[in-house]
């Protein structure tokens, strides 16, 4: 079978897969496998991240992203969002779990001094204790909305990130179910974004179907499409082991590009069975707080 | 010197657009342009075509006069969260329905960019990006390094662009300068009623941008959005400055800045 390729048009997009995929909590749901004994990858190096953001801004980068396992369990992060804070708007992806006091300042504080937005995304998956901790892990509910209630205490307003692990049909009432306990735990004005459940890693183990039913892109199919939603056309994953060309596919050995941004190759032939989601679901790794694909007749909000 | 008055989305708002018009006369242009989004949000959208054919208003099609002309089934405004999206289409809807046919083939006939060159300066107007009918340029998610890159892309010394509402101004290298003009349509999510322009002062050696605060009959504005029974949430922005709608769009810094 012949696949379409992508083609990096231009690298908006920096993540830095900081901590490789070494996690603090193993849900049961993630798509690259993150978990304590996770070791297929290093931690990156401050001289790394800051070697890979220069050549990034000599290509006009946009944003810049932090994302693991568990960026914060890196204990340089805070100088690394510090680095790239000053270049350009920067996200960190956390589970929110070593988000203490401490850090909390420190971060309200970079981001009261920077010129670009700091944007935390804390992943919450469900609404209830029984049903995110079912997910997450026993006890993460309680631990997450104190961290939320600490970043909200100083001003910062958390992307609650979401994975969909319910019926398309469902989306309003968990946005409500997300959005009563966020402003219970001290959250005034919310920001959740919904991500849908990806065919990988430990995913495809918790639902099997989702890798089946989903079936491969075809040049047909992007013929007329807006490639601009792939991120494999704007983005590209410095991890320590090399470049990769997205986020998603961090466990596919095949999706290394180079070793360094400056050699990457510029291209990427998209046979994965995730490259799907993309196509459905267009940017899902950005940062814009979202429902996937708005119900075409919604009640009065 | 040459100067020239920019204007972002009108959002029907044809009293502020008239306010506006008024101080462009007094204060003198060489040059009226708007960036696009004549349309979306406000009441009774074909009053503000008059006025800018009557002036002379040189425009260009934002993503909802594009909408509108082509008769797309929604404003491609960008948003993706639902309650945006209900209130998107609810204006949409609204402002597609009370469009005349003429106006829409005079949107139909509006360039998608214009270029100008003003004592030396290569500038580009375009509504959202230069390589984009609607991507957002805020403040705080533009790096120097990515409008640098933009203004490589557009060949130009000055980009000047609309549709996220909310105005912004950078130098950068080489004198270049980026503009995000702020729209004429509604306040900027800052708690104050006024919107703004911008001004661009040119000179060989010089490129200077002011935002100028129009003042305008909000109040009146308001009453007539009531008359049309749009949302009590749009009248809402109108009469306090502060967005209700269009929120889940806003960068972490433009969200923190607000009251909702
Ligand atoms: S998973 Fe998505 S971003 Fe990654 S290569 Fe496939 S289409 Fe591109
Ligand atoms: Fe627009």
């Amino acid at each position: 079978m012949k696949f379409p390729f992508a083609e990096l048009v231009h690298l908006d997009n920096l993540w830095f897969q900081v901590t490789g995929t070494l996690c603090n909590l193993s849900c049961t749901h993630c798509f690259n496998r993150s978990g304590p004994q996770a070791r297929s990858f290093g931690f990156l190096t401050l001289a790394q991240v800051q070697e890979e953001l220069e050549t990034a801004v000599r290509a006009g980068v946009k944003e810049i992203f932090f994302t693991g396992g568990e960026p914060f369990l890196h204990p340089q992060l805070p100088e690394m969002l510090e680095l790239s804070l000053a270049v350009a708007p920067t996200t960190v992806l956390t589970n929110g779990m070593l988000i203490s006091n401490r850090l909390a300042d420190r971060m309200a504080e970079m981001e009261r001094k920077a010129r670009y937005s700091l944007e935390i995304r804390v992943s919450l998956d469900g609404w209830t204790e029984a049903s995110n901790d079912a997910l997450r892990g026993r006890g993460v509910f309680k631990q997450v909305l104190a961290a939320i209630e600490r970043l909200c205490q100083r001003g910062l307003l958390p992307l609650v990130t979401v994975v969909r692990t319910w019926d398309e049909g469902e989306d309003q009432a968990a946005l409500e179910g997300f959005g009563s306990v966020l402003k219970a735990a001290g959250y005034a004005r919310p920001r959740i974004k919904l991500l849908p459940a990806l065919p990988l890693g430990r995913e495809l183990e918790r639902s099997p179907q989702a890798g089946a039913e989903s079936s491969l892109l075809s040049e047909e199919m992007l013929e007329g499409f807006d490639r601009d939603l792939l991120m494999c056309s704007n983005s590209r994953l410095v991890t320590d082991r090399g470049v990769w060309v997205c986020p998603l596919l961090v466990e596919i050995p095949a999706a290394r590009l180079g070793a360094r941004l400056q050699d990457a190759a510029p291209t990427y032939e998209l046979k994965h069975p995730a490259c799907m989601s993309c196509y459905h679901y267009g940017t899902i790794c950005g940062n814009v707080s979202a429902l996937i694909e708005g119900p075409a007749e919604l009640k009065r909000p | 010197m040459t100067r020239l008055a920019l204007l972002g989305g009108i959002y029907s708002n044809y009293r502020a657009l008239e306010t506006a018009l008024r101080q462009i006369e007094q204060r003198g242009a060489d040059g009226i342009y708007c960036l696009g989004d004549l349309g979306a949000f406000g009441p009774y959208p074909d009053r503000v075509y008059p006025l800018l054919r009557s002036r002379g208003v040189e425009c260009i099609q934002g993503n909802y006069d594009n909408s509108l002309a082509g008769g797309l089934a929604d404003c491609q405004c960008g948003y993706t969260d639902p309650r945006d999206n209900y209130f998107a289409r609810l204006s949409y809807a609204y402002t597609f329905e009370n469009t005349s046919v003429e106006n829409k083939a005079w949107l139909a006939s509006l360039p998608m960019t214009r270029r100008l060159e003003v004592e030396g300066w290569r500038i580009l107007l375009c509504h959202g990006s230069p390589r984009k009918l609607n991507e957002f340029l805020w403040e705080s998610t533009s790096s120097d390094a990515f409008l640098e890159y933009l203004l490589r892309l557009a060949d130009a010394d000055i980009v000047a662009v609309t549709h996220t509402g909310i105005k912004w101004h950078r130098r950068l290298s080489a004198g270049r300068q980026f503009i995000n003009v702020g729209v004429l349509g509604r306040p900027e999510n800052n708690g104050l009623t006024h919107v703004v322009y911008a001004e661009l002062s040119l000179e060989r050696d010089a490129a200077k941008v002011e935002f100028v605060p129009v003042e305008y009959d909000f109040r009146a504005l308001a009453a007539d959005m009531a008359e049309e029974k749009l949302p009590p949430e749009f009248i809402e922005t109108i009469l306090t400055g502060w967005w209700t709608t269009c929120l889940e769009i806003l960068p972490h810094k433009e969200r923190a800045h607000g009251r909702f």
